[in-house]
């Protein structure tokens, strides 16, 4: 019997964890380690920001999903790997310390056969002072909980704007090496709708402040697309969207300072400015959990499987990551999320460290980088968690010696739809694919295929993203012919 | 909206009347919405290995 250990139950290791028990069965044991008792499907937070949907509608318990499953179920944040065992151990183990079930606070050690790292993000927000709903001064839609609170005060702001009062909102990305500007693009359009629906929007300076160097970048370096006869940059429709809705923007900006009623930031050519708002929601930049690990003597072995930033070393090609942008090839990026040193280890979806970024990087004179960082979220994310839960399967039921299924970025595709306002008759959102999600520009002229890179606005949109939001949430909480939704 | 010459916005293209009822004409969007999920079914199953 093999007991696979996955840490994290987001869409990448939800992903992994279900589709190895299905496949494995109660032959073998499947673990899922996570601190929350609920899961949460994270891109419908934008509408719970703006009040379109409750929290309830987007989260749901883990624990009667898990027991369904036959998953073994342990609320509990993993704080260190030991991948060669212990001194008074032999197998390798993970040490887990409970936030639940009647058990928080308790440690253990738990071993594995195999482990997968879908551990996620860190939500960041002490890198730029003032930054956050905990300890700062702005809102956020990165959890179910701060999506809640985002909506009480926007709702608080509607209503000052309803008596009359003029108010400056201001949403974007809270420091120069974020990721995620998909969500800050979204829940400014959906502001936007909002406000238009309430009959305040002309009572509202609505801002937008990225550190994309041109909109529409979104961390993977923008997009072509053939329309109207021309091949054109993701750039032009999105500032298009921006002006169409006069929503001003600012670029190349990284949000150093937070205080009550004032953004400082720096920009890309290295002066200082000021921005002043009522209301704002800026995305936290993303770092590892701060998982630790120990060979088998006890010491730390943390920077050899970890990066600096805390994700886990796979099959890149890391070597790249010192060199110049025109030196990047699409075969940097691991195929099979393997650590190279210890085999038995996997990581998946944000966890893992990618071998640069995908954007190209930029440093302000004050050498201040500000670009963003490669997302790893969403379809990609929930590919890599099936991929290596398939690689295992073989493993352990077919006797394979090598993993048997690749989840590489340059090799896969992703579909996104970004929501720009809610409602079946009135709502829009741009649909967008892009194949691959890694740029090739060796073999493609544009980077990209673009027969597999397109994207438009429209209510088609909206209705997309709705349906996907029942059927994602169908499909995790492994109801009837879940397996037949594709991640 | 008026545009104010020499601002951000005044450089960018945006949507003439026709296309904005486009996007939100039901009969149209029905079919976009069709081709949208059929794209996405296509890149799906190309990103499988």
């Amino acid at each position: 019997m093999a007991r696979i250990v996955i840490l994290g139950g987001g869409v990448s290791g939800h992903t992994a964890a279900t589709f190895l028990a299905k496949w494995l069965g109660r032959d073998h044991e499947v673990v899922v380690v996570t601190p929350n008792a609920k899961w949460n499907w994270i891109p419908s937070n934008i509408w719970v920001g703006v009040g379109g949907m409750s929290k309830q509608e987007v989260i749901f318990d883990l624990a009667p999903v898990y027991k369904k499953a036959g998953i073994d179920y342990r609320q509990a944040k993993a704080i260190s790997i030991h991948p060669e065992g212990g001194v008074d151990v032999e197998k390798q183990f993970v040490t887990i310390e409970y936030t639940g079930q009647g058990k928080e606070g308790n440690s253990e050690k738990l071993s594995y056969d195999y482990l997968i790292n879908a551990t996620g993000p860190k939500l960041n927000f002490g890198a730029t002072e003032g930054l956050g709903p905990d300890a700062g001064y702005t809102v956020s839609v990165c959890t179910a909980d701060h999506a809640v609170h985002a909506n009480e005060k926007l709702d608080e702001l509607i209503a000052q704007m309803k008596s009359g009062e003029e108010k400056k909102i201001l949403i974007g990305t809270g420091h120069g090496m974020c990721t995620c500007q998909g969500a800050a693009f979204e829940y400014t359009f959906n502001v936007d709708h909002k406000l238009r629906e309430e009959g305040v929007r002309d009572k509202a300076t609505l801002t937008y402040i990225s550190n994309e160097y041109e909109l529409g970048d979104f961390g993977v370096g923008g997009m072509h697309i053939k329309l109207g006869g021309y091949v054109t940059s993701g750039k032009v429709f999105a500032e298009s969207l921006y002006a169409e809705r006069n929503v001003k923007w600012i670029k190349r900006a990284h949000v150093n300072r937070v205080e009550k009623g004032k953004v400082h930031y720096e920009t890309l050519d290295g002066s200082q400015h000021e921005e002043e708002y009522d209301f704002s929601m800026l995305i936290p930049p993303f770092a590892g959990v701060g998982l630790k690990a120990y060979d088998k003597a006890g010491e730390d072995i943390t920077s050899k499987v970890f990066n600096p930033g805390g994700f886990m070393f796979v099959d890149a090609d890391y070597s790249k990551g010192t060199k110049p942008f025109e030196e990047w090839d699409a075969a940097d990026w691991p195929s099979y999320l393997q650590n190279p040193t210890y085999k038995n280890m996997y990581a998946v979806g944000i966890a893992f460290a990618p071998p640069h970024l995908i954007s190209k990087p930029m440093k302000s004179p004050n050498g201040t980088p500000i670009n963003p960082t490669p997302p790893r979220t969403g379809m990609p994310s929930a590919m890599m968690g099936k991929a290596v839960a398939g690689s295992l399967r073989d493993m352990i039921l077919n006797g394979a010696i090598e993993p048997t299924h690749t989840a590489n970025m340059s090799e896969m595709g992703a579909a996104c739809v970004a929501s720009a306002g809610k409602g079946f008759f009135s709502g829009s959102a741009v649909a967008m694919t892009m194949y691959p999600v890694i740029p090739n520009y060796k073999k493609y002229e544009y980077g990209r295929d673009l027969n597999g890179t397109f994207g438009e606005i429209g209510l088609a949109g909206h209705w997309v993203k709705h349906f996907l939001h029942f059927a994602f949430l169908w499909k995790a909480k492994l109801k009837p012919f879940w397996t037949i939704i594709p991640e | 909206m008026k545009v104010k010459p020499y601002s951000q916005n005044a450089y960018t293209p945006v949507p003439s009347a026709f296309t904005k009822f486009r996007r939100n004409c039901v009969i149209w969007q029905f079919f976009r919405f069709i081709v949208i999920n059929i794209k996405m079914t296509v890149l799906i199953l190309k990103s499988h290995h």
